[in-house]
């Protein structure tokens, strides 16, 4: 399982042909307290780079971009209830939706964990 | 001891008000009205009447205002509200008339609608005013549909407005619900906007510029002409965001610097209370070529009889249910009668030196972004306390345990820890002097005992509030609360 | 001339030392002179405050008020007992000199206020949650249609005909100017048959927008109306008189997803029509669809309960471009009025108003019927507010507008439909002697 990231402070998991997506660390911390996450309907059709929810935090809020194009097959239902999870575990329990790549080589033109972090610096 | 909320005081069966005995003979209501549209429960509380006035009285105490202490607040204009304009809005010619009656039984108040049109049109430099918004942000929704209206009979395309990186919130929240895509202009490193990077953005399908000036960092933008030539040589129109005339008034007018449309706000510059939020007037005005787009109803005086005239053909049409929001127009109708030419300029003149003022000593222990003379307000950075872990809003947050409000923070964003003060004309060098001391004494803490600023307030009804659990689990309604 | 600025010309001198120059002409140097205002600006010189007092009280005193004459003008401002109370309490500085609660330590006052006006509301129309106020009644329905039109997905209104036609055209300019297209639909009898409504449906309509009861003073069947709108995935806005919902079910209760109104009512003066108060309530599922400001209790560090403006990521100060809606005031001080006045009367108090105003305007229509000549266009349900038919009625309002006797609204202002036909309110307010004196003088005009 290989973890990337893009540089709108997102993750993204591989396993098999679906990545899980979330906010990086860095993200939750700049972003504060997270108040609110709106999360795209589960069957729903992402489009890399673009904007597919928003994250909401007591004084901002961000936009959520797609790291690949495909489908949404899961979305994180506790959020709904414990956004707090998006500070607590953001790469962990925070995730935020899993998403069928309908095309597998976009996942390898992200950012290794090595080029993400000189982005945070 | 924290007030109740009025509905732990209810008692059922009290009353607080007693009407008039019902003096015509009673139908049943069931006989009228379909059963399933009448009433079944109504949960509103049951108190006396002196209960009611307590439970008022005591949250007002938990309130700061200008009536008990200074209120510096950047860009919101906190001068005092003179008590006489109260006493006019309550006068029964005003307050006692019902916007449908005949127009010859409401000639007064007509004619004060006009005169205080005539009267902002003369502070501001334009040629025709609307005094029907309700407030500053839908004054800006109206201007820019004027302004679209303007580019629709001409026949132009236009699809972007310009407005530089330190406006207000809600120019571009305005901008984008009318339709047009905002582009960010960037400021300079004097605080003004950036003429090459306005020039490289400018376009054909640009519609106009929207600005401020002084602008939020409190900086007058001398280059106004060009910017003004530059935005009408594509056809666009010049807007002025009003929110800092309590700099101007009587030294320059919008209209001389070239604007087309301006936007006022009279609860800022023309002492209208801001009623804890609230109601305030976004009066709007516009060269002659745009007059025949502003709202109807227009005002107008045929020589003999006020009237309210709405077919106007041109019209972007009626954008409140009502000529505007008329008692706080009295209000500010009052204000300028009793200023007079000489008197709205020395409020700016004095806003002006006060602001300056406390520029000049507090510039001394925090960070002055911009240092130039400022107008009415000027924003300190409070980076420099960031090496005790120390921030803006810990500042903020400490000012309220000397007595004072805080000043507006965070805000202009291009400003990092920024602090905007605006003492305007009606605070005393004394009260201004021990303002500063205040912030010195901060200064000083946030080095020797930083912990006494990050638990700030510590004298206030109540500390810092728990904002996240507020948003994550909203309870905003007492009948319905999370578990 | 009165002045309200306390600055000595020592001190004068003192701060210009400070700042480092000689005058506050310099100030202002940097103001190029060719854009500088010369000479004086054209307004009349100040004056003292009993000067001014005394020119703006002539001014006023040449307007007839509902005090010195007998008010039937309703429309959506309604003359109403207003309790000496609340006057008393917005006079308090520390209410009506506040700023926007954006310091929540120091603004408890307004903030608790806040709370209690958006639980208010929600209990009165029955809804699960209020915002802190808009500005008055016809633009809370443009909030309410941003609200459905972004929820939805759609673009496309039906808004009854018998909604206020000054809310009507206020859509129009705002809605309008925001690409929503707006279909009317027509009443016959003093409401919209739901048939009609069931007609134009369908899957582009993002929302129903009507009035209860209606601007004819009819009762709507917003039941029927909610129901087709949701079959087809629209969502029910209603704008209600908050005063009738002390004797009508609650909108709430009979399918309503937004409430919207004039708070007028709500013990606020007439004003020449402001500042009023808009109201905005809605179901849950709506919530961060909500314009303008919140609040929220939630408690502080030491654990003490607490309120605070809340779900601010909504707003035009974060959001900027990408804010659904421009607002960032409400209506605080008329929203503490209305506070106070259903605090004051209560539950048995907004009831009796409610039940008295019903009571007199059906007495009234039990008199107009013996006058000859007047006829009732409508045949429905009514709560406080009718539709009349009088012989050259524009003359007749004249008349007896000379006697002291604001005695309706003609209705073809804006609907052609209706000639001679005018709007009569009957307030609690009004006494029997008014009513019948109405009705005799209504008599004599028309056959006279």
């Amino acid at each position: 399982m290989t973890t990337k990231f893009t540089k709108e402070h997102e993750w993204a998991k591989l396993e098999g042909d679906t990545v899980t997506v979330g906010i990086t660390d860095y993200a939750a911390h700049q972003l504060g307290d997270v108040v609110f996450v709106e999360l795209p309907a589960k069957g729903s059709k992402l489009q890399k780079d673009k904007v597919f929810g928003t994250i909401e935090s007591v004084k901002t809020v961000s936009d959520l971009f797609a790291p690949v194009t495909g489908e949404v097959v899961a979305v994180n239902g506790n959020l709904e209830n414990n956004p707090a999870l998006v500070n607590e575990e953001p790469m962990g329990a925070g995730w935020i939706c899993k998403v069928k790549m309908a095309n597998p080589s976009e996942f390898d033109q992200l950012l290794s964990e090595a080029d993400y972090k000189k982005i945070c610096d | 001891m924290a007030e109740p909320l009025i509905f732990d005081l209810n008692k059922d069966g009290r009353r607080g008000y007693a009407l008039p005995a019902l003096d015509v003979p009673a139908l049943d209501p069931a006989d009228h009205i379909p059963s399933r549209f009448l009433r079944q429960e109504l949960p509103l509380p049951s108190l006396s009447e002196l209960e009611v006035v307590r439970h008022f009285t005591r949250l007002s105490r938990l309130n700061h205002s200008v009536d008990i202490g200074f209120y510096p607040l950047g860009s919101c204009t906190m001068k005092y509200n003179p008590k006489v304009n109260e006493n006019m809005a309550r006068l029964p010619g005003f307050a006692h008339i019902h916007p449908q009656q005949p127009e010859e039984t409401v000639q007064g108040a007509l004619e004060m609608l006009k005169t205080l049109e005539d009267q902002l049109a003369e502070v501001t430099g334009m040629d025709a005013m609307t005094l029907q918004p309700a407030a500053g942000a839908h004054g800006e929704m109206t201007g820019l549909l004027i302004m679209k209206a303007y580019h629709k009979k001409q026949g132009n395309h236009k699809t972007k407005i310009m407005i530089p990186d330190s406006g207000h919130g809600t120019n571009p929240a305005s901008c984008s619900m009318v339709g047009y895509e905002v582009i960010n202009v960037k400021s300079n490193d004097r605080g003004s906007i950036d003429i090459e990077d306005l020039k490289a953005k400018l376009s054909p399908d640009v519609a106009g510029l929207m600005i401020t000036n002084p602008s939020t960092l409190g900086l007058f933008d001398e280059n106004i002409g060009e910017l003004a030539s530059l935005i009408h040589s594509v056809d666009g129109l010049l807007y002025y965001d009003g929110a800092n005339l309590n700099a101007i008034m009587g030294w320059t007018r919008p209209g001389d610097m070239g604007f087309d449309i301006v936007h006022l706000n009279l609860h800022k510059t023309f002492s209208t209370p801001h009623g804890g939020g609230g109601p305030g007037a976004g009066p709007v005005g516009v060269k002659k070529h745009l007059e025949a787009f502003l709202p109807n109803p227009r005002v107008v005086f045929d020589g003999k009889k006020y009237k309210l005239q709405t077919k106007c053909r041109e019209s972007v049409g009626p954008v409140l249910g009502s000529v505007g929001n008329f008692l706080v127009l009295v209000r500010a109708f009052a204000y300028i009668m009793v200023n007079g030419s000489e008197g709205l300029k020395n409020s700016s003149a004095y806003a002006v030196l006060n602001a300056n003022y406390m520029m000049a000593r507090l510039k001394k222990t925090y960070h002055l972004p911009y240092d130039r003379f400022c107008k009415h307000e000027f924003v300190l950075s409070g980076k420099s306390l960031a090496q005790y872990g120390v921030k803006t809003l810990d500042v903020a947050k400490r000012l309220l345990d000397f007595g004072f409000h805080a000043p507006t923070i965070y805000f202009p964003m291009i400003v990092e820890e920024s602090m905007m003060f605006e003492p305007t004309e009606t605070e005393s060098k004394g009260t201004l002097d021990c303002f500063m001391e205040a912030m010195e004494m901060i200064a000083r803490e946030a080095a020797e005992n930083p912990d006494n600023l990050k638990n700030a307030p510590l004298k206030t009804p109540v500390r810092r509030l728990d904002e996240a659990t507020a948003a994550r689990k909203p309870d905003i309604n007492y009948f319905q609360r999370p578990e | 001339m009165a002045t309200y600025i306390p600055t000595t010309p020592d001190e004068l001198q003192e701060m210009l030392g400070a700042i480092g120059v000689k005058s506050i002409d310099d100030l202002f140097a940097e103001i190029p002179p060719e854009l500088r205002l010369q000479g004086e600006l054209n307004l009349p010189a100040g004056m003292s405050e009993s000067e001014m007092a005394r020119k703006v009280a002539r001014l006023a005193e040449t307007n007839e008020t509902v005090e010195k004459n007998v008010c039937f003008l309703g429309g959506g401002a309604y003359d109403h007992i207003i309790p000496a109370v609340i006057d008393h309490i917005l006079l308090r500085g520390d209410f009506f000199t506040a700023y926007t609660p954006y310091q929540p330590e120091v603004s408890q006052g307004t903030l608790q206020c806040i709370y209690e006006y958006q639980s208010l509301i929600c209990g009165l129309t029955g809804m699960d949650q209020s915002n802190a106020s808009l500005y008055e009644g016809a633009t809370a329905n443009v909030e309410a249609i941003n609200m459905a039109t972004a929820q939805t997905g759609r673009n496309k209104v039906l808004v009854l005909q018998t909604l206020n036609p000054e809310y009507r055209r206020v859509i129009n300019t705002l809605n309008g100017a925001l690409g929503v297209e707006v279909v009317t639909v027509p009443f016959e009898d003093g409401a919209v048959d739901p048939a009609r409504v069931q007609e134009l449906m369908n899957d582009k309509i993002a929302a129903v927008v009507m009035q209860y009861p209606n601007f004819f003073g009819s009762i709507e069947d917003i039941e029927r109306i909610s129901e087709i709108a949701h079959a087809a995935g629209a969502l029910s806005i209603v704008s209600a008189n908050p005063i009738a919902l002390g004797l009508i079910e609650a909108p709430g209760k009979l399918g309503a997803d937004i409430v919207t109104g004039e708070g007028q009512p709500l013990g606020i003066p007439l004003s020449f029509g402001g500042p009023y108060l808009g109201f905005i309530a809605a179901k849950k599922a709506l919530l961060r669809r909500m314009p303008g400001r919140i609040v929220g209790r939630t408690k502080d560090i030491d654990g003490k309960i607490g309120f605070v403006l809340t779900l601010q990521a909504r707003e035009q100060h974060i959001r900027r471009e990408k804010a659904s809606s421009n607002i960032c005031s409400n209506q605080a001080l008329m929203a503490l009025n209305a506070t106070i006045y259903m605090s004051l009367l209560g539950r048995d108090g907004i009831k009796e108003v409610a039940y008295q105003s019903f009571q007199k305007a059906h007495y009234m229509k039990r008199e107009l019927a013996k006058v000859a000549g007047v006829s009732f266009p409508f045949t429905g349900s009514f709560f406080h507010e009718l539709v009349v038919k009088i012989p050259n009625a524009r003359k007749v309002l004249g008349k007896m507008a000379k006697k002291g006797v604001f005695a309706g609204i003609p209705l073809d202002n804006w609907f052609t439909s209706l000639k001679d036909c005018v709007l009569i309110a009957v307030t609690e307010k009004r006494t029997k002697d008014e009513i019948d004196n109405y009705c005799n003088m209504l008599g004599g005009f028309i056959n006279g």
